[in-house]
Parts: structure tokens; sequence; C-alpha cells
């Protein structure tokens, strides 16, 4: 931005103390932007509680913690994916096809740890198919391998399952993690917080994680810079996969059975999650809790629309609608740092 | 006994790249020396890219070759070229505009631990990265407004600074930069020129690619003129000779 010269001093002056008011008030104004998610939800769930007392019971809390576990544990990956400047739209049908997976193998052992094996390795082969063929079939984006195997895994489960539905049964353990409670705090929850720890240590304390930051700031550098772009890029499908079989455990241990319908959707969900939550679709920015923060608006969301009667399918228009405020809020953001990028070029010496 | 002085550190032997039917490079040859700066001139299209993306390993070179300290390098990649001692300052700069300054000085070869572990594996030794990168900033006087803020929010200047200066920690034999100094400002130029006599007076070979002779005059001890791919001249620069050199750039000498 170059100053053109200023006619007299005064105006001059007013040039300078704008843009030194401007410099001040900015670095606020993103601040704050950051930190919006988790503000909107502490206020959303303020307004709730005043609206409906029901909201602030204990069941009521715990019930929202068990419905967003598998939403927020898939999204998890989801976002992993997203920092990658990558998507994942397979997330719900590689989940019904590993609770048909995990159903299968219910049938023939009565093991949890068999079943909960079945799932997670279903969850993570789909995962690595959908890394491996975008990178490796050299795809323009993830966008149509994950839309292929969203297909190609919902077929999958409805063709595997027994009489093409629902199957009933699970083994006590998982019916445990994905439905019971402890202390009014349902297991699922527990889960939910191991899966948030363990990929907050992976993506802000090992180097795997700064290499996926560092592929979604930008992939061009990063090659350049030594990073092997393409095993990075497989392991946040192979992730996202992995979560969704650990969402298969959580869905199918809170309603004892295993289905091809499950999951869907979810990927909507989970892509609602990250972005509410505050990452950028442009990839490279967000903490991992941002997704544990847009899981729970979600369910808040949801959970106070019950509460007053709402129609459900405004629900779904509510979503949106936040979706759009999101993403509108990245947008507001990436051009207030264009701005404070001006600033601090023409700051006045 | 091989005296440092006298050996060059990088040398670039008849040089040959094709793209297609077009002759980037016709048998190009160059050295230079410790503590040299060294300015690459010519004309948009007259081979300097090339040349300097065949040194840090972006192309591959057709025929001719590279060595290092009078070894022959094999540099395939950019990894490959950073290992063997060459930094890149790219005229896009390749920052990462998410990432703080001290985690773009890192990026790729992270301080991590334990050494046992693959290095995607190993934890991010945080400490030592934003000591090391902060101390270094401080000792190149570059100013920023934040230290942990990502270089998103910096100006050009700022930015190319911490390009420069992540290549000077980096840098053990040579340093390319490709137009430093192209979108800056007057103050900020200055900055950068200062740090490129800086990184000679630290004993490093620096390549200079740059379309301004004052600059050109001011920092380099030899200036190598191409023009359609080929040498076409080499000089020490000098305010009477300026002339000469631009006349050489376009082609239009007695």
């Amino acid at each position: 931005m170059a100053i053109k010269p200023m006619p007299d001093a005064t105006l001059r002056d007013s040039f300078r103390e704008s843009v030194i008011a401007r410099a001040s008030v900015l670095p606020w104004v993103l601040r704050l932007l950051n930190i919006g998610p988790i503000l909107i939800l502490i206020l959303l769930a303020i307004v709730v509680s005043i609206l409906t007392p029901n909201f602030l019971k204990p069941i009521n809390l715990g019930n929202i913690l068990a419905q967003i576990a598998v939403i927020a544990t898939v999204a998890i990956g989801q976002h992993v994916v997203i920092l990658t400047r990558g998507i994942d739209l397979s997330v719900g049908s590689n989940l019904a096809l590993a609770t048909v997976m995990g159903g299968l193998v219910f049938r023939m052992t009565d093991s949890s740890t068999a079943v909960m094996l079945a799932m997670l390795l279903s969850g993570t082969a789909i995962g690595a198919v959908n890394g491996l063929v975008y990178v490796f079939g050299r795809l323009p984006h993830p966008f149509i391998i994950t839309l292929a195997t969203l297909s190609i895994c919902r077929g999958l489960a409805l063709e595997f399952s027994v009489g093409h539905t629902t199957m009933r049964g699970m083994p006590d353990a998982i019916a445990a993690l994905g439905g019971y409670s402890y202390f009014g705090i349902p297991n699922s929850f527990f889960v939910v917080l191991a899966v948030v720890l363990v990929a907050a240590v992976f993506t802000r304390y090992m180097v795997w994680g700064r290499w996926l930051y560092a592929v979604g700031g930008d992939p061009q550098a990063a090659r350049g810079m030594g990073i092997p772009v393409r095993g990075v890029l497989v392991s946040a499908y192979v992730i996202s996969g992995l979560c969704a079989g650990i969402g298969a455990i959580l869905l199918s241990g809170r309603t004892g059975a295993s289905s091809p319908l499950y999951g869907d959707l979810l990927e909507l969900d989970t892509i609602a999650a990250v972005i509410i939550g505050g990452a950028s679709f442009l990839g490279g920015r967000g903490h991992i809790g941002h997704a544990l923060v847009g899981a729970l608006m979600i369910g808040v969301i949801r959970n106070a629309l019950n509460l007053l009667n709402v129609d459900v399918f405004f629900q779904m228009i509510a979503i949106g609608v936040i979706i759009v405020v999101a993403v509108e809020a990245d947008v507001l953001r990436n051009r207030l740092e264009a701005q404070a990028r001006a600033l601090q070029s023409t700051r006045l010496q | 006994m091989k005296k440092p002085s006298a050996a060059p550190v990088l040398s670039v032997h008849r040089a040959q790249k094709r793209f297609g039917a077009i002759e980037a490079l016709k048998d190009v040859s160059l050295e230079i020396f410790k503590g040299e700066v060294l300015a690459l001139l010519g004309d948009n299209g007259a081979g300097k890219s090339t040349l300097v993306k065949c040194i840090s390993g972006l192309h591959a070179l057709d025929g001719g070759e590279i060595t290092i300290d009078g070894k022959r390098a094999a540099l395939s990649s950019p990894a490959a070229a950073r290992r063997a001692g060459i930094e890149t300052v790219y005229q896009d700069l390749a920052l990462f505009d998410n990432l703080t300054p001290a985690q773009n000085f890192y990026c790729g070869r992270e301080i991590a631990y334990p050494s046992w572990l693959p290095q995607a594996l190993r934890f991010l030794d945080r400490q030592t990265m934003d000591r090391e990168a902060a101390a270094v900033i401080e000792r190149l006087k570059v100013k920023l407004p934040k230290f942990d803020a990502p270089v998103a929010l910096m100006s050009g200047g700022q930015r190319q600074a911490i390009a420069v200066a992540r290549a000077t920690v980096f840098a053990r034999k040579v340093v390319i930069l490709d137009e430093p100094t192209a979108a800056l400002g007057v103050r900020e130029s200055r900055k950068v020129l200062d740090l490129i006599l800086q990184l000679k007076a630290e004993g490093n070979a620096v390549i200079l690619i740059t379309h301004n002779m004052e600059q050109v005059v001011e920092l380099a001890d030899r200036a190598i003129v191409l023009r359609q791919g080929r040498k076409v001249g080499e000089l020490k620069p000098s305010r009477s000779n300026q002339q000469k050199l631009v006349s050489m750039i376009v082609g239009a000498e007695a």
C-alpha cells in the first residue's frame, strides 16, 4: 500500500492517527475471532439455560455429551484432513461399513476385542484407500475419491449386512463404552476426551503435526523444504478413517447394534463441527480442540431446539445458517490479516 | 595441502539444460569462492533462474556437472542441495503464512527427540528452536512486531528478512538469493542488503540475482552476465563499468 503525499500537515497527522488506531485495534479483533467459537458456545449455553431450565439438569447435559460423542470423534479425523486443505466425505459410510464389519465378526466370536479391532481396521483401511488413491492417483482434489468411497462403502455395508439391514447385538464391553455413564458423564465422552488429547499431542507437540500444518499452509513450499508431502497426506486420511472406526465402536455400543444405515450425513455434521469450531477451509489453521467445540455447539443447538419443541427440520436449517456464519467469520479473519500486513508496511516510523 | 580460499566452494562446469526445443543453458561455467558475493545478471529469459534452480536441486542438469569443494555433487532434490550446504531464498519466499518465524525457520528440519524414533514421530524441541531462532533474529537486527505471531501478519520486508535470516542459519557454504529486494521499499531493501553483507562476512559464498545495478556495484565482488543461455561476460563491477554491464545484459556492446 503506497502512501500518497498529503497536501498538508494536519491531513498527514490524521492519517498517522488512524493508522496507529487501526494498528492497535486489529490484533484484538483478530484475537477475538480466534477464541470466538468458545465465547459463542458459552454465550449459547447461558441463553439456552435462561430460555429453558431443563437445559442445565445433569441428565440433559449427559445426554448432550452422549449425543455428540460420535460427531466429535469423527470430526477430529475430519479436522486433521481439513488441516491439509482436504476433505473426507466418506466418513459416514465408512462408519456404517465399520459397524457392519464389527457386527459380522460378532456373529463368529463373542470377543469384544475382535469386534473392536474389526471396526478399527475397516475404518483405517478405507482411510488408507482414500489417501493412497488421492495421492498416487494424482487426483486434483480429495473431494472426488472420498465421494466415490462414500458411495462404495454404503453399498458394501448394505451388501455385507445380514438381510441388508440392522443387525442386533454387541459385546458387553462395547455396549458399556458406548452406552453407560460414570458419575453422570457418558463413557463415550471419556473416549472423546482421550481422542482429543492424543490428537492434540500429535498435532501440537510432534514433528508430524508440524508437517501437517506446513502442508496445509503451503504444499509447494513444504515440498521445497523437504517435507514428505505425500506421506503426510496419506496419513491424514488414514487418521480420519481410524476416527470413523472409533466412532463406529461408540455408535454401535450406544445402540447395541450395527447397521448399514448408520452415519447418514455424518460427513456434513463433522465438516460443520470443524468449521463452526473455527478451523479454516484454507488449511493449516485451527487447534484440534476446535472440532470438539464445534461438535459441542451443534449438540447444544440441537438439544435446545428439542427442549424448546422446535421442528426437527428447522434444526437442519439452523445448522446450515451457522455454517455460513462460521465460513464468513473465516473470510473476515483473512481480510483483517491482510489489512494487518498492510499496516505493518505503512506503519510510520 | 589445499588452501581454503584458493579453491572454489562451488563450481558449475559446462552446464547444459534444455526444455524441449529451448536451450535454457548452453555451456555455462562459473566458480564461486568463500566470502564472495557473485552477481548473476541477465535479461528476462537469459537463464539465471534456470541455472539457480539447477544449483538448488529443483532441476537436473542435462549436461555438465556441479562440484562442491572439488567433489562432484548429486543435487537431485532441494533437500539434497540443502544437505550439501546450499540454501536458496526464492523470489516467492516459500514461507508458511500460518507458522511463526521460529516454526518457519526449522520447517522440514525440526529439532526433535528422541532420536531412535522416525523423525515424524519425534517430539518437537520447541524451546531450543524458539530460542535459537530468536537469537538469530536478534543478531541480524531484524525487527519483528511479535515473535510468536504467524508470518501472515508481517510486512513484505519483515517476511523477506525472515527468509534471508533462515538461510543464514542453515547456510554452510552457498546462499542463493533470487531478487531479494524486488518487492520491497527503500528502507526494507536496505535491511536485506545489510543481511547479505553479513552473510558474506560470515564466510558464505553468496549468489545474488538482481536487476538493480546500484546493488550490484555496492555488493558484488564479481558479476557474471548471461544472455540467451550463454555466459557472455564476467567482470568486477564498479561505477566506471556499470554502463558496460548494462550493455552486456541487453546485448548492445561493441
